[in-house]
């Protein structure tokens, strides 16, 4: 191994049993140097990283070799002693989820302060803690010896990760792993935490294994790029040429899939199956202004007219959702004998329309109260205070026997298709549940035919209806929540993150199913989002909330051309598009 | 924090003065006018009423109730319908005798099962785990006073080793005190110890799965190490409510034991009353059952406080 080299894998399989999980990987990095590894979920990057950190199940076998820089041992193979020093030390993990990687029982520094303790990095609790809390700092988290008294469900989502951050590169370690460290994160936290980890590797001189399945964070974070196939390395490289120049059709096809700005000439995004037409960004992107090169993002403009704004279509057609002034206010526990409970305002004088046939967009971040308004305009809440009314019902004050109307009228398809659909039912009879709803008068023939005419719009096979929801992958399973939303022909579809769980590949057909329904039963459409780039996709009317209140509404396109509030231009520029990031590149 | 501990306070008296409430009028439903059992058959109406009037039965239950509830807070039971003497410094006794029988049978139980159940856990795809979980299946199907049975006729009449029943209380000689509390003190743990291990087993093995205990081998800990460190107090949330749930039911389990050992607690005194018809020696029993059981869940939920952070932000 020469001197520059740091990490050099050759043949690294993984297997279970008989099943080939990883097969046959080989890399190499350079000091200092950012790799990027992308696939989908399955393909086997986690896997690879818990491999070279000697941390796999013990049910899986590993073979291969993998040489670090001055580590006398096979990574892969070598025995806990050897491995036990090297992990904190030499290679460190930031992990996915960072509230349930840190230990919810232990302070904040006392935590940081172990893996300076555990390599003897510094010999005393005193000493390790003050280090700790320069840690803390070099983080930027504010107030870093208060933070470091305080337990991690005390700190936010975006803290907690730099905490976690703190503790990986506590003893300067040679090689990081990241492990979607930013995929629980909201957008503008993502950014800062890429920021944070991009700078700590860089002034360290860290090696990187960056683990992603988005293609603009890793744009935005690596130089070169493993593309992950099925446990395979199917194309790899500098990550301008693979971007640009894609070799592997996988390549082209995840590229192309997540590209939200590319679509074909019927206004739909590009999916694995048509691909092959998929021009990749850097070619496009010629121009010298990332927003304006940018091609019409707007497929429904000829179906529809924007040209207007909104307010004088709104007073022509009466509006199909009103909400007026509403309200939704919780009481949290109380914090002191006297004084009254704390409130907190999920939602805070909200005012919008929607008129008939308008595809809205809400976008937010975590704990923005775009939730709880789908929740309330679904009748699944009930407002504190103000009004919503919904296809002629009124919410506030309605018991369930008054929404009936409204549940036929309006319909949900839910973030998490598997935890949604009931595990015990078939197919068949989920999809057919919202037809037994009083005052529908099919018999079980007309609905069975009903049920398979509905499988086949979202592109189910017949023989799904006999299957359990288990049997099916994650977008099959979210076409199955939308046959069954659909099925009593609504008027409105809600859609709350349709997407957020789903693999890029997928995500690109679940979002031109939906657009295709849309359009096909004249659907009212209210999709929320935490992805500004699937609601300009297919919102022309975008509804930006923060802290429960609505800070901007308007034309989704003269909004991020033009956001009026410094939230949404936050927002906005937080968003990573892999065309800017191509550009940025340059 | 200080908060919590006023809630709990005030949850665990109005739990008390409900439980006064359900206790006392379980006892009018049962039938058994106690004027009458302590007159006997055949006695004239003017004895039963001079009786009633005696007990205070003939008063209204309103009166009853309120005079019996204000004695409690002063630990009056009052006078048994029966024996015409003062219940108080009775329960008293055989108050100190089942709590230091069962407590010790809990701990016991714990020392067994928390280092088994751990085991267990570690090792559960190996031999030794797996024999473990046998042993603790075998020992829930195995009554306690069978146990206690074995025990004895083991330990006491073949091998002599220790006394086969009796109670001396600590005062009267330390190691005859000793020697007669080994036996059923096992008897009690045996089965309990058995039920924990499973819970400890499975608590441990979640534990195992957690993220954070992976980032504890990430940072450089041994797989035992990060267990001891980040594991173990984590695991001890689950283990510590079902400790609440079965100290309550060891106290009711105690009885059946008190009975084969000859122990003069709570469960004999229960027992004996119920046979005579001693309706408020009965209602004095259960009544101090009840309040044993509030104060440990009492203390459960303050260690809760203690153990988890996220419950005392609450």
């Amino acid at each position: 191994m020469s001197e520059r080299q740091l990490l050099e894998v050759s043949g690294l399989s993984i297997s279970a049993g008989e099943r080939t999980l990883v097969s046959d990987l080989s890399f190499s990095m350079a000091t200092g140097e950012r790799i990027g590894l992308i696939g989908e979920s399955g393909s086997g990057k986690s896997l690879t990283a818990t491999a070279l950190l000697g941390l796999l199940p013990e049910e899986l076998s590993v073979s291969g070799t993998g040489r670090l820089h001055g580590f006398e041992h096979n990574l892969l193979t070598a025995p806990e002693r050897a491995m036990a020093p090297l992990r904190g030390d030499e290679i460190s993990m930031v992990f996915q989820e960072p509230l349930s990687a840190l230990n919810p029982l232990m302070k904040i520094g006392a935590q940081v302060a172990e893996v300076l303790l555990i390599h003897r990095t510094l010999g005393t609790r005193a000493a390790a803690r003050a280090r700790a809390i320069e840690l803390l700092a070099s983080v930027q988290i504010p107030d870093p010896a208060q933070a470091a008294n305080a337990y991690p469900h005390q700190l936010s989502g975006g803290q907690r990760q730099r905490v976690m951050i703190a503790m990986a590169l506590a003893n300067d370690p040679q090689l990081l792993l990241c492990d979607e460290p930013t995929t629980a994160l909201d957008v503008t936290v993502q950014s800062q935490v890429l920021e944070l980890i991009s700078e700590q590797v860089t002034a360290r001189g860290t090696g990187l294994l960056f683990i992603t399945h988005d293609l603009a964070v890793v744009a935005r974070m690596c130089t070169r790029v493993l593309v992950l196939n099925q446990g395979r390395i199917v194309e790899q490289g500098e990550i301008d040429t693979v971007f640009s120049a894609p070799n592997h059709p996988y390549t082209r096809a995840l590229l192309a899939a997540s590209d939200m700005s590319a679509t074909d000439e019927r206004g739909r995004l590009f999916t694995v199956a048509t691909a092959g037409n998929y021009q990749p960004p850097a070619l496009r992107a010629a121009a010298p202004e990332p927003v304006v090169a940018i091609p019409n993002p707007r497929p429904f403009a000829a179906s529809f007219s924007t040209e207007s704004s909104p307010t004088p279509t709104h007073r022509a057609i009466a509006p199909l959702i009103t909400a007026s002034n509403l309200s939704r206010s919780y009481h949290r526990a109380r914090t002191s004998l006297l004084g009254p409970r704390p409130v907190v305002h999920a939602l805070a004088n909200i005012d919008f329309t929607v008129v008939p046939g308008e595809r809205v967009g809400i976008v937010g971040e975590s704990g923005s109260g775009k939730s709880t308004l789908l929740r309330i305009l679904a009748g699944l809440d009930t407002p504190t205070g103000g009004d919503a009314v919904v296809a002629g019902t009124s919410i506030a004050g309605a018991r369930e026997a008054d929404l009936s109307a409204l549940r036929s009228e309006l319909q949900i398809i839910f973030q998490d298709p598997l935890g949604s659909l009931d595990p015990r039912m078939r197919v068949a009879d989920i999809v057919a549940e919202p037809l037994l709803v009083p005052g529908q008068s099919l018999d079980a023939a007309a609905r069975r035919a009903t049920v398979l005419k509905m499988l086949n719009s979202v592109g189910l096979e017949p023989d799904s209806a006999n299957r359990y929801p288990h049997q099916f992958s994650g977008g099959q399973r979210q076409r199955i929540s939308i046959a069954r939303a659909l099925v009593n022909r609504p008027r409105i579809l809600v859609a709350d993150e349709p997407v957020s769980a789903l693999d890029v590949s997928v995500r690109a057909q679940v979002l031109n199913l939906i657009a295709d329904l849309v359009d096909e039963y004249a659907l009212t459409l209210l999709l929320v989002s935490h992805d500004l780039s699937v609601i300009r996709h297919l919102c022309q009317r975008v509804i930006v909330m923060k802290d429960g209140r609505i800070v901007e509404a308007g034309d989704t396109e003269q909004i991020y051309i033009n956001p009026a509030h410094p939230y949404t231009a936050r927002l906005i520029a937080s968003s990573l598009d892999l065309s800017e990031e191509l550009a940025r590149a340059h | 924090m200080l908060l919590r501990l006023g809630s709990n306070l005030a949850r665990f008296v109005l739990s008390l003065c409900v439980a006064t409430i359900a206790v006392f009028a379980m006892m009018r439903v049962l039938p058994g006018d106690p004027a009458v059992i302590a007159a006997g058959e055949n006695a004239s109406p003017q004895i039963v009423a001079s009786l009633a009037h005696q007990f205070g039965t003939d008063r209204p239950l309103v009166v009853q109730y309120w005079d019996w509830f204000s004695g409690l807070w002063r630990g009056d039971f009052g006078i048994s319908y029966v024996t015409r003497t003062d219940i108080s410094p009775l329960v008293a006794d055989k108050v100190q005798v089942s709590l230091i029988l069962v407590t010790l049978a809990m701990a016991l139980a714990l020392a067994i099962a928390i280092p088994a159940g751990t085991i267990a856990a570690v090792r559960h795809n190996k031999p030794s785990g797996t024999l473990i979980s046998a042993l603790s299946q075998l020992g829930i199907a195995i009554p306690g006073f069978l146990l206690g049975i074995v025990l004895v006729s083991f330990f006491a009449l073949r091998l002599g080793w220790l006394p086969a029943n009796g109670w001396v209380a600590p005062v009267e000689g330390f190691s005859s005190f000793l020697s007669r509390l080994v036996l059923p003190v096992m008897a009690l743990a045996g089965v309990q110890s058995a039920i924990l291990v499973r819970y400890v087993r499975s608590a441990v093995l979640g534990i195992m799965h957690e993220d954070y205990l992976r980032t504890a081998r990430a940072k450089g800990l041994s797989p035992l190490r990060a267990l001891a460190k980040h594991g173990l107090r984590n695991a001890a949330i689950p283990v510590l409510t079902v400790t609440s749930v079965q100290f309550s039911a060891l106290i009711i389990g105690a009885v059946v034991i008190e009975r084969v050992f000859v122990i003069p607690g709570l469960g004999s005194m229960l027992l004996a009353a119920v046979g005579n018809r001693d309706l408020l020696t009965v209602q004095s029993v259960v009544m101090v059952l009840v309040a044993i059981t509030l104060i440990v869940n009492l203390l459960v939920d303050m260690l809760y406080t203690i153990l988890d952070p996220r419950i005392r932000a609450a």
